[in-house]
């Protein structure tokens, strides 16, 4: 049983992770973002094949090489050690770019500041001043992945909600989120507000809503 | 006879003058061109335009570079990273100048700059402060930004192989903005760890046409930068 002012559990980081793995067909090309988004690859459902791509100009990027092999130029977009799988293959930036405006990436999993009612997505910057301003590619995915997956905790450490009526941080962009996937539940982003698809284990709808910024829809 | 190999890096980077805008190839460490970058320091040009994705780590390279005072304004995607300290705090002093861009926008404002498009509209960046002040315009259903190219009057760049027509290959994710950063600067000066014969890059395989480059050095051995920033080196 969880007090009223804790986080009540429901899935872990891995779970997460894993349970927006399963919404991801079978021959996408997939996009991840830095941090919880990069467990998404652990878990690639059976009998599926997904081709990842990092925005710094690699297709085909496989898992962390083990020790003594890493090589400092073949790294991800969070600059961590990568391997290329066979099949893979290097491109410039702007070839790069072009494969994400140009809408063939087809799912990207990004990580989140905030997300509105609307689907607009905060996850750059706080927009305090003495804030060191940093975007990279995220205002290029949001707009040109064919589908925008988040993954996030349902609130911040302080227990603030992240899903929010509207978002108070400076946008990444405006109604581009197609699913969450937090802790508490898998919620949808549907034309009439924020469907609620999936509750995690142990977690009913009224928790999810009392640590939400806004309404959801029930569960079907 | 073409050839554009020069015998070192000090000698490719002399006539870079004070206020040239300088495209520095690199994602982080992969592709950064550390010894053109330490040639560039020795020789003393200031008040630089810098265009790069990052701003360096530690106090070795790019982020030596702009702690010595030499960079006025950077341009690039995510100026902070882990390890770098140098550019936060003369940006928090209000001693450097950033300018932001979303980092495919950056790489098509580069890619532009080498191919003689003066701008371009992008839907990156609508409706959120990067977008602020700038032309924008409804193609279809959707608005787009009007984004313009950016050229330079030199590139530092780092491959693998290179030969003496300046045709490139480089390794891995350390291509990165070689390419396009070679195209977009006037004169492109490239850091090759092999230098080899005509024809022994394929045709089929070169990267870079060599028309895009102008100088190519040879440093057999680069130094990595993580190396160095772990070794708590700095430059000079």
């Amino acid at each position: 049983m969880s007090r009223e002012n804790d986080q009540p559990a429901g899935w872990t980081r891995l779970q997460m992770a894993e349970r927006a793995a399963l919404d991801i067909p079978d021959g996408s090309y997939v996009n991840l973002g830095i941090g919880i988004p990069e467990l998404v690859a652990q878990f690639v459902p059976p009998g599926r094949e997904f081709i990842y791509h990092t925005e710094n100009g690699l297709l085909g990027m496989g898992p962390t090489p083990p020790a003594g092999q890493e090589d400092v130029e073949l790294i991800n977009a969070g600059k961590k050690y990568v391997s290329a799988i066979p099949g893979a293959c290097f491109f410039h930036h702007a070839d790069s770019f072009a494969m994400i405006r140009g809408r063939h990436i087809d799912v990207c999993v990004l990580g989140a500041m905030q997300i509105s009612r609307e689907g607009d997505l905060a996850n750059w910057s706080t927009g305090e001043p003495g804030a060191i301003p940093a975007v990279g590619g995220a205002m290029d995915l949001v707009l040109g992945a064919k589908r925008i997956l988040v993954i996030t905790e349902h609130t911040t450490k302080s227990l603030e909600p992240k899903i929010v009526e509207r978002c108070t941080y400076p946008l990444t962009g405006k109604r581009v989120v197609n699913a969450i996937y937090t802790n508490l539940a898998v919620i949808d982003v549907a034309p009439q507000g924020l469907a609620v698809r999936e509750l995690a284990p142990g977690i009913d709808f009224e928790t999810v809503q009392r640590h939400t910024g806004t309404r959801l829809l029930p569960t079907r | 006879m073409i050839d554009k190999r020069f015998e070192s890096a000090a000698a490719a980077v002399t006539d870079l003058p004070d206020g040239a805008t300088v495209m520095i190839g690199g994602f982080g460490e992969a592709g950064s061109p550390i010894e053109l970058i330490h040639a560039l320091i020795d020789q003393g040009a200031k008040d630089l335009t810098v265009v790069s994705n990052n701003t360096g780590s530690g106090r070795v390279g790019l982020a030596a570079l702009i702690a010595q005072g030499r960079v006025r304004k950077m341009i690039c995607s995510f100026p902070r990273t882990a390890n770098s300290m140098v550019f936060p705090e003369l940006y928090r002093a209000g001693r450097i100048e950033l300018e932001l861009v979303p980092q495919g926008t950056l790489a098509e404002r580069i890619r532009c700059g080498g191919a003689g498009i003066p701008a371009f509209y992008t839907p990156t960046s609508v409706d959120t402060p990067l977008a602020e002040g700038k032309e924008t315009r409804v193609f279809g259903d959707r608005t787009y930004v009007l984004e313009h190219a950016i050229k330079a009057d030199f590139s530092l760049v780092k491959c693998k192989r290179a030969d003496r027509y300046g045709n490139l290959t480089y390794n891995r994710t350390a291509r990165n903005f070689g390419p396009i950063m070679c195209a977009a600067a006037e004169i492109a000066i490239v850091q090759a760890a092999d230098i080899v014969e005509l024809g022994s890059i394929d045709p089929e395989c070169v990267v870079t046409p060599g028309i895009f480059v102008k100088r190519v050095v040879h440093v057999p051995d680069p130094a990595h930068e993580s190396r160095l920033v772990a070794e708590g080196r700095s430059y000079p």
